[in-house]
């Protein structure tokens, strides 16, 4: 018999420790055979930590366990699948889970996240099979074909990347998978890191080998100590089975891995900072051209790809990509891996074909507010992502849609607020986050972000009102025209669309009647 | 932390030399010092831009660049306290308000004890508990002010 406890660091935050202490001596007092097995997780994270046995109908799931209600667990038969009241049944049949699609996180929560063995049995390494008896050109194709864009925010065709790198002439090629997951509101590469790590080697892996890379480097931001943890042990067993090294799998095509830790600087999210951190620099931006594909790492043609996209690659390869291709909507290809975080009731990772709206995401999957309270603003693709009202909510989530409505899928994240939050706040918090964030290339985003936080401060202390709104209209799109990168570029949209939907907020403390509505008076956001 | 030695430039130039044979080994060298001795002391600098044959200012640049290199020891126990979009939705600024008047220090600062080194950070992954928390390398979810109290007396008695 089994007994399932998420060593993912949600759950862990939650206590899964003491829950998995509490649940060994039980065991051990009541004379138990069972085997305690530490998996990831499934991603309902409300209920974590999320505890599971496995029984003869399949695995039960009991959530949210604390160290004190094991006892009881306990009594009433957990360890047979007893009835209680955090018994929630089979795992599977949980609405949350049962409505999902499932492609890149397919394993994820299932298996032990460390096990080579569980990851076979479960169909991995499947696709790196077929890739070894394909020729580079054709994997290549085979990802172009999926439809598969760059889950980490831009949403650029993969394949069209990998095709630039596999036709770039060097001696040396590098793949470099961006696990520098800054956006507030996402979790999803750390969720799979930790919960199923060898996808990653296995998509990294196939990507070396379409495009003629023999060396990869996982960068791991330094706050998911976890993640770089699991993702170290895990290279170390795929190099020890030889699915990494000189000759892999026996295929005699050489491949290797490395993980290595940023240091705290959201802006090595942005591939080419990235670049320069793994170079041991200040991670400061690089003007593009050249692209990475041409002069990436030390010089060298580079795939950078998100966690979700390289992970993605061995289900593609593995049922081909006209399987993945049918899932999604208009450009956006297969599925997207949505995170519900902050104000949400049933907070977790929702793996779902691209074109659910914001509304089925948040009320079907979410519940509705943790607070009970009205939904106020939502804020999607983290910190760089527009803040949107009630009255948008039935847009899809994908990525032209989006963009359509200047909001941004970006990682997938929501973030949800309810009635009492101040877009005010939220706008000046932005300007702050980047000032407090930029690399210092651009004048724009250096100076211009601490310029926007004394802007908004003004408009909020109601001096000179209208010049103030203007000055910031003007910095805006100075910020958005003169940035290199994402991050100065960006910032302007949770400012100004704070501003265009929420104008009253910035209206305090006392309004001044000559003033006209805020948002009329910003006439380059529209 | 009790794993964490004081600074000594022999043992700091020994890890310089395991490490400095990697592309791009700067990171990785200002991590294990940090691991090593808590911070990185500055004289180190010019030990590490010897090893890698860049300037003393290179090595300083990168040093000043990052949040996470410390030039000074921090506090027996570090607790970091997320702000970002997601725990702001659920009331970090409460918990920030909180710690701090307990602690009697700003974010960024040490308690003159050298007790706790309180810092914020931006996202820790944890959205989905907010507000989020880091406490010596462990995470803690649905941090209230209440729990953040439990965190801290916790941590004191740890020593």
């Amino acid at each position: 018999m089994k007994i399932y406890i998420p060593c993912d660091a949600a759950a862990l935050a939650m206590g899964a420790e003491k829950v998995a202490r509490a649940i060994e001596s039980q065991l051990k007092a009541r004379r138990i055979d069972a085997q305690i097995v530490r998996n990831g997780s499934r991603g309902l994270l409300w209920l974590e930590p999320l505890v599971e046995v496995e029984t003869t109908e399949g695995r039960i799931a009991y959530g949210p366990v604390t160290a004190e209600s094991v006892a009881g667990l306990f009594d009433a038969g957990f360890a047979k699948g007893g009835e209680h009241a955090l018994r929630l049944g089979v795992t599977e049949e949980i609405p949350f889970l049962k409505m999902q699609e499932r492609l890149t996180f397919a394993r994820c929560g299932i298996t032990d996240p460390l096990s080579l063995a569980d990851y076979i049995a479960h169909d991995g390494y499947r696709g790196l099979e077929r890739a070894l008896k394909m020729e580079p050109p054709a994997i290549v194709e085979e990802v172009a074909n999926s439809g598969l864009r760059g889950r980490g925010g831009a949403g650029f065709p993969t394949g069209i990347k990998w095709r630039t790198v596999l036709n770039a002439k060097a001696d040396r090629k590098y793949i470099v998978c961006n696990a520098d997951e800054g956006d507030s509101g996402t979790y999803a590469d750390r969720l799979l890191m930790e919960g199923d790590p060898f996808v990653l080697i296995e998509g990294m892996t196939i990507a070396g080998i379409a495009v003629g890379a023999t060396r990869g480097y996982i960068y791991i931001r330094s706050e998911y100590p976890h993640a770089f943890r699991t993702v170290q042990k895990a290279i170390a067993i795929a190099r020890d089975k030889a699915y990494l090294g000189p000759s892999v799998a026996g295929s005699g095509k050489a491949f290797d891995l490395e993980a290595r830790l940023g240091a705290g600087a959201y802006i090595c999210g942005e591939e080419t900072a990235l670049l320069e951190s793994l170079e041991g620099r200040r991670g400061q931006i690089r003007p593009k051209p050249p692209l990475p594909a041409i002069e990436g790492l030390f010089g060298k043609p580079t795939v950078v790809n998100n966690v979700i996209s390289l992970a993605t690659v061995p289900i593609i390869l593995n049922k081909g990509a006209q399987f993945y291709q049918d899932f999604g909507m208009g450009r956006s290809r297969g599925t997207l891996t949505i995170q519900l975080a902050g104000n949400i009731k049933h907070c977790g990772l929702v793996e779902k074909a691209f074109g659910l709206t914001l509304r089925e995401a948040i009320y079907d999957f979410g519940g509705g507010t943790a607070t009970g309270r009205p939904l106020r603003a939502v804020q999607v693709g983290g910190p760089l992502g527009a803040y949107f009202p009630e009255s948008l909510l039935d847009t899809p989530l994908d990525y032209e849609a989006f963009a359509a409505k200047r909001g941004l899928v970006g990682h997938g994240g929501i973030v949800v607020f309810d009635d009492t939050a101040d877009l005010a706040k939220q706008a000046r918090y932005a300007m702050e986050f980047c000032a407090i964030e930029s690399c210092g290339k651009c004048t724009p985003c250096r100076i211009g972000s601490t310029r926007g936080v004394e802007v908004i401060d003004r408009i909020l202390t109601n001096q000179e009102r209208s010049r103030n709104l203007q000055l910031l209209d003007d910095l805006c799109e100075t910020m958005v025209d003169g940035s290199l990168c994402a991050l100065g570029g960006l910032t302007p949209y949770p400012v100004l669309s704070a501003l265009q939907y929420f104008p009253d907020d910035f209206r305090k403390p006392a309004p001044a009647p000559q003033d006209a509505d805020a948002s009329q008076e910003i006439s380059s956001w529209r | 932390m009790s794993q964490i030695q004081a600074f000594d430039a022999d043992r700091a130039l020994a890890r310089i030399q395991e490490l400095k044979h990697l592309d791009g080994a700067l990171l990785p060298i200002l991590h294990a010092l940090q691991d090593e001795f808590g911070y990185v002391d500055e004289v180190a600098v010019p030990l590490i831009a010897d090893a890698l044959n860049i300037s003393k200012a290179e090595v300083q640049g990168v040093v000043s660049f990052y949040h996470d290199f410390r030039p000074l020891p921090p506090g027996r126990h570090v607790l970091r306290l997320c702000r970002a979009e997601s725990c702001q939705s659920m009331g970090c600024d409460k918990t920030i308000a909180h710690v701090e008047r307990r602690l009697g220090v700003k974010l960024g600062e040490t308690t003159p004890d050298g007790a706790f080194t309180l810092r914020d950070v931006f996202c820790l992954g944890l959205c989905a508990h907010s507000p989020a928390a880091m406490l010596d390398g462990e995470p803690h979810g649905r941090v209230t002010p209440q729990v953040a109290d439990m965190l801290i007396e916790s941590a004191g008695r740890r020593q």
